[in-house]
Order: structure tokens, then sequence, then C-alpha cells
């Protein structure tokens, strides 16, 4: 069976094959096994974008937008996983905003330097197993 | 002749003689006195520049620059219309006439003239007294005169005449200069005015073991000098020979009077003009403050604190009297000046002596109570009245409770607490905190501030931290030896306030990190799963708790920092085991120990930025950086970076970063230690070492320090008898200058001493703490550290030992490891679907010959990562 969601998913599964829905295809991440939890990836994506993947302690996957909106540098996969008053984050490691992986807006500034809102966009991320494909 | 243009007329003219800490002091008050803008100001100075702080003189010696000791605010003078006549002193005074005349030739009429011209410094009238060689210690220029000479080559011993807190403070500075220094003192005793017999014994031991030679009961009959003319010895009253290349004289000092004396103004009888309660002198348009004045009390005070009570009185009283300067009378008695505290503290390095009160108990009926340890080196002395108050003290080397002892005894009020308890050392008792301070003790006595005003700056002016209370107060920003209570008195009110100071990590965890250290010390702990779920409030962690932990095993536990569960807990710079830059590249710093390197070394390095396209530079730390790597070249130039010999430098992580030298004893004229090999020696050892904050030491090969040691967290400066380790240095944003842990050790026990200063410290610091903030929080403060490093006051140091010898044994280098290990080797990717894909984001432009990231406006190029030989960046220079 494929486990298919348009949302970040929290999942049991301990192997399986990453995907990140980009546009109307998935494109492949990499295999379960490799994303450390706590940690993430930058992936790049079939139209060229660039993607942050995590997964944290607790088996969440989520993926956002790799552009750190506040440093213009594309480092986001880089950073910590945590959580803030139960909210799973990430915190760019340029300058340290958190933000929600779950909807991808910043908890420390609702704004970024230019003016526009400090949100990163969400991407849909699927695991799939092995004979599923 | 007249200076004054005819226009102005109206305003009143007010002539300050002496820009010194008084006279700047005097000015501060008076133009905040309503009635100030009637009056036009003219200082006359003699010195060449404008007031600064001569209380922290010395700190000239050790770096503090003449702008840093600078008293004079930044755009105070030309805000307040204030005319300062720099080297231009007054050169007499007429009375009648109300004038004042300069050096200059001007002549300046006054309304008001106030006499701040300060003392001078006795020179006792021996033969040869003003030959080559001798000095005074009281100006800047005096500094630079004593540092030129002690530099001329063959000046190698230093006397001073005076074994008074000055003297003692010039020894202190002569000894870092390098000289072997003599004390010469008339009294049976150093500090005989402030320091009883029993603490100037104690006093003289601290004062040799530094390395001082002192001379007590000895007059100076003579300076013999040279065929040259020049200083060659000294002759004492009991017909010994000193020899001695260099002397300075601090031997007490005289009020400058002479300008009151020559125009008829009354002085006393062993000078220091006379003036009354509002420090007026006979002629009621003539004041006269600070040293140059004698007060109601028939006392000339030598401190500067009663030289601002006394320019703060002249200044209202001046003020208030306001166009009837014969008869007003407007001055509450509250701010008349009738006499002063006198308490001191010793500034010399590495001596804690202090007195305060009556000392040496002079009041009827007054009993010592005392406590004296010579193995310890401690003694402590209270003088307590007949009805139980306190009176004053004496504490030689444990002045931990001068800022609580000295409010008390000034306070005049009867003690709360057995004052047996109060000698005692703090380990044996527990102290009695600030809370038994009535609120109009005085807290801090260079600005007068009570212990009620600094609770109120707390609770109704909304100060919640040290530096605001300052800012508010002025209390602390003198001598500065309050600054301990005041910080305890500032929580103190906080928490009666129901402020509680949270002192937890971050919302996953309840404990500081010195609290975790503990844990997982103790509990074994091996993983940051398991500490958050036995100790920390759940939730996944954070980018605060993370770091922290993971540099908290790293101490323990060793092991590679990318290994298992350590990985995912790392800054991003430690993950990567280089550091971000801007545009999301990463910089390369090889470990380059004490700044030493072979040419090949150079070469190598250059050839490798070179074929990778790199930026070079060299770094503030005396390394080479090579920036504008992607993650996936990291791999490849650290390859080649191993192969040639190098390690990892550490650039990225809270650990030790580098260990500056200067050239030293090989090739330095001056040098007489060889500095280059124990900063290698010691880089060696301590190389990545994770710590609270980075780690950063530096070794000086002689006392003028061109290593900056005394600005790094351990630095080491050459004497010829061994090592000084300073401690607690940092430049940075709040830059601190290092303390003196001790002095003159073999390099065993430097190494082990420093051992134990950084194992101590990983143990008890705040997160990112560096050793300079550590140092002035830890309760008990650097004498604290000093205990328990080098007399194992607390019994941990086998225990910090073992953790040392284990972090030297089990050191590997981070990315030799990792290039040794195809799955730690996995993650230097920038696409995990794509690898070896470069970046497209990151791109550069050439400036300068090399490149630089582009701007966001920039058409920049991609740095392909395969660039192994050759294809650079082209470089147009045109
Ligand atoms: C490369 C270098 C500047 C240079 O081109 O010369 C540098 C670069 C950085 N310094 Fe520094 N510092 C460098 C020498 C210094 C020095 C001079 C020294 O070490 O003698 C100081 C003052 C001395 C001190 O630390 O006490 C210095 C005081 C700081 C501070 C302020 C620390 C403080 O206690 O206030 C920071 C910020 C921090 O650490 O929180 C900082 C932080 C940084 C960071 C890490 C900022 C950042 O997060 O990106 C910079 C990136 C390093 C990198 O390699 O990408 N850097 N920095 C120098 C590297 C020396 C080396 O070989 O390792
Ligand atoms: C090395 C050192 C360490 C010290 N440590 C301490 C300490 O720890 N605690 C403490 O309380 N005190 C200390 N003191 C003493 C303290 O510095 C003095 O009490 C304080 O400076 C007195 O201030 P003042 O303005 O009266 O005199 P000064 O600061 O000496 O200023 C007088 C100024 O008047 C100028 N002047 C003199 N005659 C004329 C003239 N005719 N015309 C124009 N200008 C003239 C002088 O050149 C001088 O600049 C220390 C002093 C020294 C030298
Ligand atoms: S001073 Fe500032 S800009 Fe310069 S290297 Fe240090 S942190 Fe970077
Ligand atoms: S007592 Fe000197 S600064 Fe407070």
């Amino acid at each position: 069976m494929t486990e298919m969601l348009t949302r970040p998913v929290a999942t049991e599964a301990r192997t399986g094959l990453v995907e990140i829905l980009d546009g109307r295809t998935w494109s492949r991440v990499c295999p379960l096994e490799e994303l450390t939890p706590g940690r993430g990836v930058a992936v790049l994506s079939e139209s060229g974008q660039q993607v942050a993947v995590f997964r944290d302690r607790s088996g969440g996957l989520y993926a956002v937008d790799n552009l750190d909106p506040f440093s213009g540098a594309y480092v986001l996969s880089r950073g910590i996983v945590g959580s803030r008053d139960g909210a799973p984050t990430v915190a760019s490691p340029m300058y340290k905003h958190v933000f929600d992986l779950r909807d991808g807006r910043c908890l420390d500034e609702e704004r970024t330097p230019d003016g526009r809102p400090a949100v990163l966009r969400v991407w849909s991320v699927r695991i799939v197993q092995e004979g599923d494909r | 002749m007249t200076t004054r243009p005819e226009a102005a007329q109206s305003l009143k003219d007010l002539v300050l003689v002496g820009h010194g800490m008084v006279g700047q002091r005097f000015l501060e008050a008076f133009v905040e006195q309503p009635g100030a803008a009637g009056w036009r100001i003219t200082v006359l100075a003699e010195e060449p520049r404008a007031a600064y702080d001569r209380v922290h003189l010395t700190s000239w010696f050790s770096g503090a620059s003449a702008e840093e000791l600078s008293l004079t605010p930044t755009g105070f003078l030309a805000e307040h219309g204030i005319d300062l006549r720099l080297a231009d002193p007054a050169t007499a005074v007429d009375r009648a006439a109300h004038t004042v005349t300069c050096a200059s030739g001007a002549v300046l009429r006054y309304d008001a003239l106030v006499l701040a011209t300060g003392s001078y410094p006795f020179v006792p009238p021996v033969p040869g007294h003003d030959a080559a060689g001798c000095h005074v210690y009281r100006t800047i220029e005096d500094l630079e005169r004593i540092r030129d000479g002690a530099e001329t080559p063959g000046t190698r011993v230093g006397v001073v005449v005076g074994g008074g807190l000055l003297g003692l403070e010039a020894a202190g500075a002569l000894t870092a200069l390098g000289l072997e220094t003599h004390v010469v003192e008339f009294a049976p005793r150093l500090m005989a005015i402030q320091v009883d017999e029993g603490g100037g014994r104690l006093l003289q031991r601290k004062i040799e073991a530094l390395g001082v030679n002192v001379h007590t009961g000895a007059g100076t009959q003579s300076v013999l000098t040279g065929a040259d003319g020049r200083v060659r010895a000294m002759g004492l009253s009991d017909g010994r020979e000193l020899p001695a290349d260099l002397v300075v004289f601090s031997a007490g000092v005289r009020p400058r009077d002479q300008l009151a004396r020559e125009c008829g103004l009354p002085v006393g009888e062993r000078g220091g003009v006379v003036v009354d309660e509002r420090c007026r002198t006979r002629d009621p348009h003539v004041y006269a403050i600070g040293e140059c004045a004698m007060a109601v009390d028939g006392r000339v005070y030598g401190l500067v604190a009663p030289g601002y009570a006394m320019a703060e009185t002249a200044a209202r009283s001046l003020a208030d009297d306001g166009d009837d300067v014969d008869g007003g009378n407007g001055l509450g008695e509250e701010h008349h000046f009738t006499g002063a505290d006198t308490s001191t503290k010793l500034k010399l390095l590495g001596v804690d002596v202090a007195s305060f009160g009556d000392a040496h108990g002079a009041t009827e009926g007054a009993v010592d109570v005392l406590y004296s340890d010579s193995r310890a080196g401690i003694y402590k002395k209270l003088v307590i009245g007949a009805d139980g108050r306190l009176l004053g003290g004496v504490l030689v080397g444990d002045t931990e409770s001068y800022g609580l002892l000295r409010p008390l005894a000034i306070g005049g009020k009867p003690l709360q607490t057995a004052p047996e308890q109060l000698v005692l050392p703090s380990g044996l008792v527990p102290v009695a905190g600030p809370i038994a301070l009535p609120d109009e003790a005085v807290v801090c006595s260079c600005h007068n501030v009570s212990k009620g005003e600094i609770r109120a700056a707390v609770h109704d002016r909304g100060c919640t931290t040290v530096p605001e209370v300052k800012k508010c107060t002025k209390a602390g920003t003198g001598c500065g030896s309050c600054v301990k209570l005041l910080g305890t008195i500032v929580a103190e009110e906080l928490e009666a306030g129901g402020v509680t100071v949270d002192r937890s990590l971050c919302e996953h965890f309840g404990q500081t990190r010195a609290e975790l250290y503990e844990i997982v010390r103790v509990a074994g702990i091996g993983g940051f799963s398991e500490l958050l779920d036995r100790y920390g409030r759940g939730g996944e962690g954070c980018d605060v708790c993370k770091p922290a932990v993971a540099s908290i095993l790293a101490s323990l536990a060793g092991g590679h920092v990318l290994d298992g569960e350590q990985s995912a807990l790392q800054d991003t710079n430690d993950h990567f085991l280089a550091n971000l830059q801007r545009n999301g590249s990463y910089s390369v710093v090889p470990r380059i120990p004490g700044g030493e390197i072979t040419p090949e070394g150079l070469i190598t390095i250059g050839e490798i930025a070179r074929d990778h396209g790199l930026y070079t530079k060299i770094t503030g730390g005396q390394r080479i950086d090579l920036f504008g790597a992607s993650v996936d070249q990291l791999p490849q130039i650290w390859r080649r970076l191993v192969d040639a010999g190098f390690e990892s430098g550490h650039a990225y992580g809270k650990s030790l970063r580098t260990v500056k030298s200067c050239v030293g004893e090989t090739w330095c004229r001056y040098g007489v230690q060889d500095s280059v090999g124990l900063a290698i020696e010691l880089e060696l050892r301590y190389r990545g070492l994770r710590s609270p904050h980075k780690l950063k030491a530096a070794v000086s090969g002689c006392a003028r320090e061109c290593a900056e040691a005394q600005g790094k967290d351990f630095g080491v400066i050459a004497t010829s008898a061994g090592w000084n380790l300073y401690v607690g240095g940092n430049g940075g944003m709040t830059p601190r200058h290092a303390d003196l842990l001790a002095a003159d050790l073999d390099k065993e026990t430097l190494l082990r001493t420093i051992d134990r200063f950084l194992m101590f410290y990983i143990r008890t610091a705040d997160r990112l703490e560096r050793t300079s903030v550590w140092l002035d929080r830890i309760e008990g403060g650097l004498e604290h550290v000093r205990q328990v490093v080098l007399e194992d006051s607390l019994g941990i140091c086998a225990e910090l030992d073992a953790l040392m010898a284990r972090h030297v044994d089990a050191y590997e280098d981070e990315w030799a490891a990792v290039l040794a290990d195809p799955d730690r080797l996995r993650r230097f990717t920038s696409f995990v679907n794509a690898p070896g894909t470069p970046d497209p984001a990151v791109t550069f432009v050439p400036e300068r010959g090399q490149i630089r990231p582009a701007r966001p406006d920039e058409d920049g190029r991609i740095l392909t990562p395969a660039l192994v030989a050759g294809p650079r960046l082209e470089v147009r220079t045109a």
C-alpha cells in the first residue's frame, strides 16, 4: 500500500522511499533510512526548485522551501529540527529564525526584511513502500 | 589684557583651575544645577589632555589607552559651551581684581573661581633625587617616561620608594615591565596607614610571592649616580647600597595650594587650602575642592570619593548662592561636606587587601575580632565598638566580604550578625546577605549611592540588570569594588519583587547548562533522547538545547561529533565541520598551531585554494581561512589538507580556536622564553576540547605582550622565572582584560593549572558564556577559582585532571575520521537526490583577483565542485 498524503506525514514506517509532490509528479527524495531523525536534507525538484525535507525524532516527515527568506540563502535544510509549544520546527542556521514545519510560518517574525509575509511553501511528502511502485 | 568678548557681558564667569578627576566631576555636577545656564565656564588645565581616570592609571600599562581612561564624555564640553584650555596652567590669582593669569599670558576675569589643582608627588630631597632615571607616578606622561626608561637597554632593576597603596601599584607595574623590582618603605610595614601589623606581615609575604623584594624599616638616604649622571644605586639608611637603574618615588602626595598661598588665602599647617563645609575658602568667591583642599575636619583627603563629594557640594553651593555670593544660604545641611570615608581596596593584581573605617581600633573601648590563617594566606580583623557596632577592619588575602562590611561599618548600625561569623572564611558559615544592610548604608562610596537608592532603581525605575542600575545610579562606575555587592542587591530586590530570574536552558529543560552537565556526569547519560526523556520536559528539543547537550556529551563522553544521535544535535557549522557563510557556502580553516607554518605548508594551502578556486584570507587568529567551498567540495579539500598533514582548526566548534604566539626568545631580542614552542604545545593539548563557548589563548615571550595574551580566555606571559597565567580575557563585543591567576609557574604547573581551569569552566559555565563573563558571574570570582584550581578547595582536582587526561589521550582529528568513514562522508552532498550537482544558488563574482559571493542583483557564476585540476572562475583584473 502507498501512504499518500498531501500534508506532512507522521509515520510509523521504518523503511520506504520518501517522495515530494512537485506540480503533478512525485519526485524521489531518498530512502527513509537515510534521513537522520532531527535533521534535514536538500532536494532539487524536477522543476529545479530547492526543497528541504526533515524527519523529527518522533517520526514526522516535513518538506518546506530550502530558501531562508531572511538571509536569501538556500540553507534551511541544514537547520536544527525542534519543537516550540508542541509545534514541529526548524531553526534557520543563518540568523536562527524558527519556522513551523506544518504550515511554513515563521514563529519569530511575521514579515521578511523586504516586507513580504514570512511563510515558507509547504510541500507534500509521502513514503512509498517497495513493491507498491 | 582681557580675552573676553564684550558682547556676552550678561553671563557670569566661572573659572575652574585644574581639569583632573574632581574638576571634571565638578563640571558635571554644576551643569546640572538649575542656574548653570547663567554662567560661562572656562577651565584651565596644566596637563595636555582632558580629565582622565587617575585611579586606574596603572591599567595604562596593561593596555588601557589614554582614550579609554578619559573621563570627559564626547561632546560634553561643546554641549555646555565650556572653554577648556589644555596645557595652559594658571600662574597667579588677583583676588582684588577678580582675575586669573595663565602661563600663556591670558588674563581671565571671574565671578567665581574654583581651585581643583590636586596634589603633587612628594619627592624626599635626598641627594640625587632629580638624576636621570628618577620618576614619579601621577600622570600619563609620567607613565610614558617610566615605560621608556624600562625599555632602555641595560635597565634591569627598578626601585620604588614608598610601600603605600600607590607604591605597591607602581611596583606591580615595574614587575610587569619585566624589571627586577624592590620596594623601600620607611615604616616597619607595608601600607602602614591602612593595615595593622598582622595584616602587614601577610601582605609583605604575598607581595614577595609576586616577585617584588620588600625592604621595610629602611629609609632612602641618597640616590647614587654613575659617571653618565644616571641612577646607579640607592643608598639606604641602614648603610646598604641597593643597585638600581630606575627609581620611582611614591612617598606620598602634597596638596597643590601654591596659587592660594600666593594670593593670601589661608592654608593648613601641612598644606591644603582651608575651606568651610560648603567648600568655600576664606574668600567667598573662591572655592577649593579635591586633593588641594583641607576640609572642615582638618583633613586633606587623598582619595577620589571625598573629592567627588566636595565637587558636588561646591557645585550646589555655587549655584545656590545665585547672585548673592556673599550672603545666600540656601544650601541644605545634608549637602555640606564635613568629612568622608577613607576605605580602600588595593587594585594590585593578585593581592587582595582592603581596609575600612577605623582600621586601627583608635576608638575608645574598641575590641578586635581576628581570624588568621598563614597557610591559606588569610588575615581578617574587625574592629568592634564597645556598643557592638562594627567600626572598621582590615582584610588581607580574602576581601570577599569587603563590599558587605564597609557599608555596615560606615552605616554605624549595631550588627545583626555575630562578628565571628563575619570573619570566618565563607566556606565555614553561611555569609550574611546584604539584606542585613540598612537602606541608608552607602554601597558605592565612589558615587555615594546607598542601598536604598539601588533598591529604588530596581523597583521604581524598572532596572532589572546590574548594567541598567549602573547607568541609572552611577553606582559601580568608579573603582568597581562595589559591583559584586550591587549584583546581590539587585538580584535580591528582583526576587523580593516576585520577579523570578528564569535560568532554565529553554522550554525543553528547566535546568541550567551547568546543572545538565552535572546530571550527565553523575547519571552517566549517553545521549540526548535519554536526557530529554528522563530529565527534560518533553518535545523534540531545539536549536538551543540540542547543541548545548551535544557539547556536554562531547566534553564528557568523547566520541566523534558526527556519530549516531550526536550528529543530529550539532549546529550547522559542526554538522559540516566548516563555517557557514552568508550565501550558503562554507569556509575551511586548517589548524596552524601557534601560527607557525613552513613554506611547504603555505604552498600546499595556496595550491589547494587555487585548485578549488577558493578565496583566501589571513584571519585575526594567525591562520588562513579558505572561503567559498560548497558542501560537496569539503571532503575533497580536506582530503588534500589531511594528506599534507593538516588537521581541523575547529573554527566551527565551541571549542579551542587558536593559541596565538609572538615570535619569542628564539628570535626577538627582548624575549625571555620560547613562546612559540609553548603555544604549539598548548594548542595541541587542548585542540578539539568542546566547551560552553569558544576558547582562545595566546602566549607572549615577554611583558611587551605582542601576542595579546591578556585579551584571551587563557593567556600566558613569559617572565625570567617562568610563566604568568592570565585568565578571563576577552576581545569581541565586551572586551575584558584578563586577570592574573598565578605567577612564575614552571611549565608542568602551568599545564596542570590550565587543565583544571578549563575543566572547571566547562563544568560550571552557562551555555555560550565566555570565561570572561563566567569569571565575573560565579560566586567568589577569581579568588574562588584560584582556590579551586590551585588549592583544590573543592576536592575535585583529581577528577578535573582525569577528564583532561582523557581528552588529551582520546583526541583524534575530526576531519581525518570523517574521510575514513563512508557513512559520515555521505552527508556532504548539496542535494540527496542529485549528488554532485552544484548548488545553483551559490554564485560568485571576481574581486581583487579572487572570488566573492555575488550580490542578489549580480550575475554570478557557479563554482563547479569537481574542480580538482584547474578550472577556476575567470578573474579579470582590468
Ligand atoms: C575569520 C575571522 C575573521 C577574520 O577574517 O579574521 C572571524 C570570523 C568570525 N567570527 Fe570572529 N573571527 C575571527 C577572529 C576573531 C577574534 C580575534 C582573535 O581570535 O584573536 C575575535 C576577538 C577575540 C575574542 O573572541 O575574544 C573574534 C570575536 C568574535 C565574536 C565575539 C565574541 C565575544 O565574546 O564577544 C563572535 C560572535 C560569537 O562568537 O558569538 C565571532 C564570530 C565569528 C563568526 C563565527 C560569525 C559567524 O557566525 O559567522 C565569523 C565566521 C568565521 C568563519 O570562518 O566563517 N567572532 N573573532 C577570525 C577567525 C580567527 C581564526 O583563525 O579562528
Ligand atoms: C596611580 C594612582 C592610583 C590611585 N588609586 C586610587 C584609588 O584606588 N582610590 C582612590 O580613591 N584614589 C586613588 N588615587 C587618588 C586619586 O587619583 C585622586 O584622589 C584624584 O585624582 C584627586 O582628584 P583631583 O581632581 O583633586 O586631582 P587630580 O586628579 O590630580 O587633578 C588635578 C589637576 O589639576 C592640574 N593643575 C594643578 N595645578 C594647576 C594649575 N595651576 N593650573 C591648571 N591646572 C593645574 C593638574 O595638572 C591635574 O591635572 C590614585 C592616584 C594615583 C596617582
Ligand atoms: S567582525 Fe563581524 S563581520 Fe567581521 S568576521 Fe567577525 S563577525 Fe564577521
Ligand atoms: S565603590 Fe567605587 S565604584 Fe562603587
